[in-house]
């Protein structure tokens, strides 16, 4: 199958899907499903076929939107066309069916009553690539991912490029891992690609666990497909034919998806066995996380696909060399993978031209805390934190002050007002002795208190040790004595001194990444707000 | 997942360590290196024969003067390497990891039976430590005594899982694992149940002979009589090496 | 290290102890001649003197904090003693006192005075100072310069604690003692 043939499947799909002029889009990712967007759904869907709307559409369910704080959302739009270009209606009821769908009617008004401006700085201000598809396909649909232009940069990079050219595709692209740690994904290809040939394997990593952090299982309920083309483009540039997707047992919609997606992909012949009529073999299986934090550690999670207890071991030796069952594995998180088919298809070039000089192309934030948004958006790498919390997101409610951001999770740290005008990339954030992380945005108003946003990361990573090494299980637990000691006013300056201690101890010792990063926490809110801690001193 | 030489590596490389110029097979770890040549870095999770965890991070030296602090027992040697073992900083991390295991559970070296002969006990006279900043946890933990020679104190366990690793590398039994996770941990024999239920241990002792502290001992001692011999595990490595 | 009269002032006392420190520090035997010359005990189980200086030198606690009144001679020691000496592992760490802290101080109490008494058990409430909760080393509840773990430290390690403090230097007790010597 070469990449015409594509294209008339394609269009051999849009035949089939039938004649209609619109489609009535309702998200059916999780957080819109909390609010009760499947009666909307079925509520819309039994009007349609009752005849009820006006012309020829069709009602389909979709992914993310981005706008989880106005859900249900609904969207009523040409086929395939994007979401701002469609009408937007928020908080849906079941009972707005059928004036929603009375809508559709050529020269009908829409509902002004639901109506979420598309124009507003939230969608507008919005770059979406990674999320491209998001809320416009339907994620259990292999034909609508492959209407939407799914699986042509698979299609093209296994007939018309060598395993070379796509690494240089992606090296050109500086596209940076979107799991958190940012390291050049393109390197880390051709280091397992150099590796001898043999058993290799590739694995996505959606153990996605940072407190306030939903991109990637919004990304794999909204476009699962999208993921599993960029990791059988992984598996060909590297050699591989065996993949994992290792995904937490909390997203059972997810979960549910990528099976599906799996199912689907591989009767069409897009997975499996001589891929669409070629010589590459790629298949991949889900693993699921028992809920262990840690198991987001790449060698953790290998251990834990492997069968065994969840715990990382020391590196080098790197995955790339020593990876699952011992073979060169490739790991990637699932943002990154879903950066990987419009590289292929647009070219690195074209990438390298979004975003920064050393951070390139876009980035998934999600949006929490007290913020007006709520939500999930994606902007070119370099945007103001500013302009994402306050235009994007609407700014604080109630009118409220601003006080932090915290970003990275438990790895990250918070930013003050004062830097807000920090654009935002790997390396900025680093300075300001936070982390990008994964991309999970924490607003917190003037009523926040900093030491107990520092005593709850504490917590967590103190709950998430896995255990293995003594400055993370024993050092998490004394520093989070101390923050309850502090936050409690219970605490001398010795104690404060003691706890900055550990947390270079920690720090410099700690085995893996969580045990290295869980100070930040408590470092950048003491390098931002130590006043608070000292007023709590004895 | 054990770390271990894909194949063994004749080659020979030469590095400072401390200043001084040694040098050393090239599959060869730092602590390796060190231990040959007597310079000595504290350790707790490391041995001889078993596979390398670098779990107790006891043994962290400084590499290339770079930032970042590596387990000497889990880097191997390059050549032109310059490490450091002993500076002020790492002495002041060791204390303070010494500090954490005394503080995590009840070692009361006064009344144990490995009194004097406690690889922790030496480890915290070595590393300076004379007292312990750091409040106790106060925790308390079973003692299994259902085996009819040994016994198990997870009072004074510091999870340096090396028990778990002789049971399942040299033994062949794995009746010890651990469960839980973080401060929770705990070794366990077969699937927790009472050591001297276990179907699968052979009462061997090896768990009890590598056990740097009082946790595992043999049933009958009293303060200060439980003496280890742990020279059997660096003979039988050998010799299943050299086959 | 002395006030005035060029003898050093030293106060010993012993909180939740077993008096084993003190023992061993009569068993520096012959050397304790010497020490007399250059040291002035001002109170402490050794003397008669009933309370403790305003001012002192040097002052020596054996045993945990384990009840009020174990506290308040800790921070009577604190205040008044310019340099203050952890002696053994009870003051150091806690040691056999602090066992009971992993159970609630009712479920010890109880298990002390009721179930293993046969004979009238009742649990003493007048005349004894009320138990804390949590049993701590001295270092818990206030600043302590010096510590000589051991149990008991030897006669040697006290002495040459001593006589380091003495001549004016900080001993590096570590050399000569350690956790449960």
């Amino acid at each position: 199958m070469n990449l015409d043939d594509l294209e008339d499947l394609a269009a051999k799909y849009r035949a089939d899907a039938g004649d209609h002029d619109t489609e009535v889009r309702v998200c059916l990712a999780a957080s819109c499903q909390s609010s009760g967007a499947q009666p909307v759904f079925d509520a819309l869907s039994a009007g349609c076929d009752d005849g009820a709307a006006a012309a020829p559409c069709k009602v389909k369910g979709v992914g993310c939107m981005g706008l989880c704080s106005a859900g249900p959302l609904v969207a009523v739009a040409a086929p395939e066309a994007a979401l701002e270009a469609g009408v937007i209606y928020r908080d849906v009821s079941a009972a707005d069916a059928p004036d929603i769908l009375a809508s559709t009617a050529p020269g009908a008004a829409p509902v002004e009553r639901l109506r979420c401006p598309s124009d507003m700085p939230f969608f507008a201000r919005q770059h979406k690539i990674v999320l491209q598809n998001a809320g416009i396909v339907d994620p259990n649909s292999f034909r609508g991912y492959v209407m939407a232009g799914g699986y042509a940069a698979m299609v093209q990079a296994l007939t018309e490029m060598t395993a070379q050219d796509v690494i240089n595709e992606v090296t050109a692209s500086g596209l940076r891992g979107r799991g958190g740690g940012g390291y050049p994904t393109g390197l880390k290809w051709s280091t397992v690609a150099k590796m001898p040939a043999g058993q290799k394997y590739v694995i996505c990593n959606a153990d996605e666990g940072d407190p306030g952090a939903f991109m990637d299982r919004a990304i794999l309920e909204s476009d699962p497909h999208r993921v599993l083309e960029g990791m059988a483009i992984a598996a060909y540039a590297i050699g591989a034919n065996k993949g994992y997707i290792y995904v937490r047992a909390e997203y059972p919609l997810a979960v549910e998806r990528l099976k599906t997606a799996i199912r689907k992909a591989k009767r069409s012949g897009f997975l499996g066995n001589h891929i669409c009529e070629t010589q590459f073999n790629f298949d991949v299986e889900i693993r699921l996380g028992a809920g262990a934090f840690v198991c987001g550690e790449e060698t953790a999670l290998m251990a834990s696909i492997e069968g065994g207890r969840g715990q990382p071991r020391p590196r080098p030796p790197y995955p790339a060399e020593y990876g699952l069952w011992g073979s060169p594995t490739l790991i990637n998180n699932v943002e990154t993978y879903a950066n990987i088919a419009p590289i292929v298809s647009q070219g690195g070039d074209w990438f390298a031209g979004i975003g920064t000089d050393k951070s390139k192309g876009t980035k998934v934030f999600a949006l929490a805390g007290t913020i007006v948004n709520t939500g999930l958006i994606e902007v070119d790498m370099g945007t103001r934190l500013r302009d994402i919390i306050f235009a994007i997101g609407g700014g604080i409610p109630d009118g409220r002050a601003f006080k932090a951001v915290q970003t990275g999770g438990p790895s990250g740290g918070c930013v003050p007002e004062a830097h807000l005008d920090m654009p935002v990339d790997y390396d900025s954030l680093k300075t300001l002795g936070t982390m990008m992380g994964s991309g999970g945005m924490i607003v917190m108003d003037e009523t926040a208190n900093m030491v107990d946003v520092a005593r709850f990361f504490m917590e967590f990573c103190m709950d998430e040790s896995c255990g293995k090494c003594v400055p993370c299980r024993a050092g998490t637990q004394q520093m989070h004595g101390l923050l309850e000691r502090i936050a409690k006013a219970e605490a001398s300056r010795a104690d404060l001194e003691l706890l900055e201690e550990l947390c270079d101890v920690v720090q410099a010792t700690s085995l893996c990444g969580l045990g290295q990063t869980a100070p930040n926490p408590v470092l950048s809110t003491l390098r931002y707000f130590r006043h608070e801690y000292e007023e709590k001193l004895g | 997942m054990p770390i271990r030489a894909q194949q063994p590596d004749v080659s020979v490389v030469t590095l400072t360590i401390d200043g001084q110029d040694l040098s050393a097979r090239a599959d060869e770890t730092i602590i390796e290196v060190c231990r040959e040549n007597k310079i000595p870095i504290p350790s707790l999770c490391w041995m001889d024969g078993l596979s390398v965890v670098g779990a107790c991070r006891l043994c962290v030296v400084e590499v290339d003067g770079g930032p970042r602090l590596q387990a000497a027992c889990a880097t191997r040697v390059r050549e032109g390497m310059s490490v450091q073992t002993n500076t002020d900083k790492l002495q002041r991390y060791r204390r303070t990891l010494v500090e954490l295991l005394f503080a995590e559970r009840n070692h009361v070296c006064a009344v144990c039976v490995s009194n004097g002969h406690c690889e922790l006990q030496w480890l915290a006279q070595t590393c300076g430590v004379d007292h312990v900043r750091m409040p106790y946890r106060n925790t308390g933990y079973n003692v299994d005594s259902s085996h009819e020679m040994f016994r198990i104190d997870h009072n004074r366990c510091v999870l340096c899982t090396r028990c778990v690793r002789v049971c399942d590398e040299i033994e062949g039994a794995h009746t010890w694992d651990v469960m839980g996770r973080g401060s929770g941990c705990q070794v366990v024999t077969d699937l927790a149940k009472p050591w001297g239920e276990s179907d699968s241990c052979t009462s061997c002792g090896k768990c009890v002979q590598v056990c740097p502290t009082g946790a595992l001992v043999k049933q009958g001692t009293s303060v200060g009589e439980m003496v280890k011999d742990q020279q059997f595990l660096s003979i039988l490595a050998r010799r299943r090496s050299s086959r | 290290m002395s006030s005035g009269n060029n003898k050093v002032t030293v106060a010993t006392t012993w909180l939740d102890g077993c008096s084993g420190c003190h023992m061993s520090f009569l068993d520096m035997d012959e050397r304790l001649v010497d020490l007399a010359a250059q040291i002035d005990i001002v109170y402490s189980p050794f003397v008669d003197a009933k309370t403790l200086p305003e001012q002192v030198d040097l002052g020596i606690l054996e045993g945990s904090v384990s009840s009020d009144e174990d506290l308040h001679k800790a921070r009577e020691f604190r205040a008044r003693c310019k340099v203050l000496l952890s002696l053994g592992d009870c003051a150091v760490n806690g040691n056999v006192p602090a066992m009971r802290n992993p159970f609630k101080l009712d479920a010890v109490i109880e298990r002390a005075y009721r179930e293993n008494v046969d004979l009238n058990p009742q649990i003493p409430t007048e005349g004894v100072p009320r138990l804390l909760a949590t049993v701590r080393p001295v270092h818990g509840v206030v600043d302590v310069d010096i510590f000589v773990p051991g149990c008991p430290p030897q006669a040697d390690a006290i002495h040459y604690v001593l006589t380091e403090l003495i001549a004016g230097r900080t001993p590096d007790p570590s050399q000569v003692t350690r956790f449960g010597a």
